[in-house]
């Protein structure tokens, strides 16, 4: 078993209206993998029907390698994006509520709690309420919460929302760490670009629909179009310029006469860059090449434009 | 199953904490107590005062009826005219004039009597001097036609119906209104928990929504374990709160009345006073002690053991279908402005449950309205606990519809439940969405 989670066209539908079509999906274990989509897609509608608050009208769902089932539940942890805490509540004795939901033993569960709290150096919170702390403070401790149980699987819906770039990229450490010890993430975010780096494996969802998913790398592999950003150092600026626009496909070109210096975009018919850079260095000095790799932002666009050409 | 203990245990605590209930739980006693003990207070304040009424008499009759009692003395005014009587009353700021006019014929003497006040004189204070006139007027009467004061005490004897079940058990006139109210106490009971923990529950579920904590909570526990512990908890403590409040108002009112030195019974029997200021031919009035025996014989005859069994049962069954909706409610929308038109529905059968109970049960704890309303699952538990004072069987409710009401209460409280959990599971994750009925039944499906 090499997947945490299987889903086999998974349908969800509320009313007329259809939150989740045929939706399939392959997530390996040990990785992190990233839901991507805009707003209302339906990414947290699966995610509900993971975590067993909702349930498919057709389709199955599996946990590591079992058709899923209620003791999943403690296997998997789960920061939701509508999240918040008991105002009321002090922080301790609520962290070890919701500890106790998700099946640990009372001391257990207060001795990772001292831990953690520590870790993240908000031990003094443990007898302060909810509502004596702020946005980005909760957060801490919901993250805490989830991740205390030490589940095969998290789930993280937007998890950087609310944190300031300092806490965020604590927690982000966190999540690294976490997978580094064999714990297999999901990412669902409308934010593309945000966890676009942390992610090995995306999914695409758009529409009620996955119109896309698999290894990022291989992905991009596939998205990438022969195009080069080049930046040379070149003294007749103009000569040569007309020169390059009959031999390629040119875009995006700067001229400083100052500085002497050209940036350009070439679009090569195949994979040939060997030849271009090969060109480019009896021109002049080349002083900046890198292939253009589309983000996954610009892949989903792509793909969500084929998608309305094919139809 | 083993979280739900967790869920009914921080319901539990979170109510019993918060600072609203602390001291609802140990004001409303101490209000209470004070409400009564003013009233006890007032109405000795009432009673105490003493009105004064001025006699002119100028007849030869009366000169002895009127007796200053507790709360009404007389002056007697002799030897000047009725001008300067009124004045003086007037002045004096007596209570009235009475003007007994000089006749020979004391139905005369009665009929030209006035009484001069210068408002509407008190109802009371009228009857006391009327039943002084008409006791004059019936001897004169009897006089009239032979029949000697000793005669007319023994023809003038009460006489009360004795009543008897048809097994042949001695029944008491009264009793039905007493057991009217004690059934209507215990269904009292069950409305004012609903109404008020029954807002709670709903209250609570906003919070949880509007704290954003719900989805958390829910994908560790299934959302009817949380209903169904938020349910038990907040009932839990709604339950210690009524024992407080019960134990804590009988001790604050037994040591109120002490200090004050009221008695309890003056604020039932301030009218049994004012009557027995009859002359000196009113009847013997018949052993009260002997009724008051038999009233606590029936008292304790009431089958209690079975009523409180009863009020258990429908007040868990009816608790949980009320307080399931309102769950269901709390549920469905986003703040408690928008529960209004929700609240209205729930509240309706249960005011319909009193006051039909009251009024039918009142007059025939067995008549049709009144089974009716005891089988209906949304009134039944306060219908059927009004009745159930006159037992079960014969003269009371028959077992068959004690059974019918309590299947039908199950089976409602089963399917209500289930259509409850439905709207909660769906309504605690819909945020920004004003429900409708139709709505509602919407989420039924999903």
């Amino acid at each position: 078993m090499n997947n945490i989670l299987v889903t086999e066209e998974v349908t969800k539908q509320f009313g007329n209206y259809t939150a989740l079509d045929k939706v399939s999906l392959e997530i390996p274990k040990n990785s992190i993998y990233g839901l991507l989509g805009p707003n209302g897609a339906g990414k947290t509608t699966l995610i509900r029907i993971i975590n067993q608050i909702t349930y498919p009208d057709s389709g199955t769902v599996f946990f590591d390698g079992e058709p899923l089932m209620p003791s999943h539940i403690a296997k998997i942890g789960y920061l939701p994006e509508e999240r918040g805490l008991y105002k009321s509540m002090k922080v301790g004795e609520q962290a070890l509520y919701l500890a106790q939901l998700k099946g640990l033993e009372k001391g257990e569960a207060k001795r990772r709690l001292k831990y953690w709290f520590e870790r993240l150096e908000i031990g003094d919170w443990w007898n302060k309420k909810i509502q004596e702390l702020s946005k980005g403070m909760a957060q801490k401790i919901q993250f805490i919460v989830t991740v205390l149980h030490q589940p095969k699987l998290l789930i993280f819906d937007e998890p950087f929302s609310g944190f300031d770039p300092i806490n965020a990229n604590l927690i982000k450490d966190e999540i690294l760490n976490l997978k580094s010890r064999g714990t297999s993430i999901i990412f669902s975010t409308h934010r593309m670009e945000s966890v676009e780096e942390l992610c090995e494996y995306i999914a695409l969802i758009h529409e009620s629909e996955k119109i896309l998913d698999g290894k990022l790398s291989e992905i991009k592999k596939a998205y990438k179009n022969n195009k080069f950003h080049v930046g040379m150092a070149i003294d007749q600026g103009s000569l040569f310029l007309e020169e390059m626009e009959q031999r390629f496909d040119l875009a995006h070109s700067t001229y400083d006469p100052v500085e002497k210096q050209m940036n350009f975009t070439v679009q090569l018919p195949s994979d040939d860059s060997r030849g271009l850079l090969g060109y480019l260095s009896t021109k002049g000095k080349v002083n900046h090449f890198q292939e253009s790799i589309p983000s996954a932002n610009e892949i989903f666009i792509q793909t969500v434009q084929q998608k309305g050409t094919h139809a | 199953m083993r979280k739900l203990p967790l869920i009914i245990k921080r319901e539990y605590l979170a109510k019993v904490r918060n600072r609203s209930f602390v001291i609802m739980t140990f004001l409303s006693p101490i209000l209470m107590v004070a409400m009564v003990v003013l009233i006890a207070y007032l109405t000795k304040l009432n009673d105490g005062e003493k009105r004064v009424v001025a006699i002119l008499n100028e007849s030869d009759y009366f000169s002895t009826d009127f007796h200053t009692t507790e709360s009404v003395s007389y002056l007697r005014f002799f030897d000047i005219d009725l001008a300067t009587a009124k004045d003086s009353t007037a002045n004096m700021g007596y209570s009235g004039l009475l003007y007994i006019p000089h006749e020979t014929d004391l139905e005369i003497v009665a009929k030209r009597a006035v009484f001069y006040s210068k408002d509407a004189p008190s109802s009371v204070l009228l009857d006391k001097i009327e039943m002084v006139f008409q006791e004059r007027l019936r001897q004169r009467r009897l006089q009239n036609i032979g029949v000697s004061p000793k005669d007319f005490a023994t023809v003038d004897d009460r006489f009360e119906m004795d009543t008897a079940t048809y097994s042949g058990e001695k029944n008491l006139k009264h009793i039905n209104e007493i057991k009217a109210a004690i059934g209507g106490a215990f269904g009292y009971l069950i409305m004012m928990f609903i109404i008020i923990y029954g807002g709670f529950v709903m209250r609570s579920v906003i919070e949880e929504k509007t704290s954003r904590i719900i989805e958390v909570i829910i994908s560790s526990v299934k959302p009817f374990q949380l209903m169904l512990g938020k349910i038990i908890g907040t009932s839990l403590a709604g339950i210690t709160q009524f024992a407080i409040w019960i134990m804590s108002a009988g001790i604050l009112l037994f040591v109120a009345l002490a200090i004050l030195d009221i008695e309890p019974t003056s604020l039932t029997a301030g009218q049994d006073v004012v009557n027995s200021a009859a002359g000196e031919l009113a009847p013997p009035i018949p052993a009260v002690d002997e009724t008051l025996g038999l009233y606590s014989q029936e008292f304790f005859k009431i089958p209690w053991l079975m009523l409180i069994c009863f009020f258990l049962i429908y007040f868990v069954l009816g608790y949980l279908i009320y307080s399931s909706i309102y769950a269901a409610i709390g549920a469905a929308v986003d703040n408690e402005t928008d529960t209004q038109q929700f609240i209205f529905p729930i509240i309706l059968p249960l005011m319909l449950a009193i006051y039909v109970g009251f009024f039918s049960v009142f007059n025939n704890p067995q008549g049709p309205i009144a089974v009716g309303f005891s089988l209906f699952p949304l009134t039944s538990p306060i219908v059927m606990l009004m009745r159930l004072p006159w037992g079960i069987g014969e003269g009371g409710v028959p077992i068959w519809q004690l059974l019918v009401s309590i299947l039908l209460l199950v089976g409602t409280f089963i399917g209500i439940v289930w259509l409850a959990a439905k709207i909660y599971r769906v309504g605690i994750l819909m945020y920004g969405k004003k429900p409708s009925y139709k709505e509602l039944f919407k989420w039924l499906r999903y």
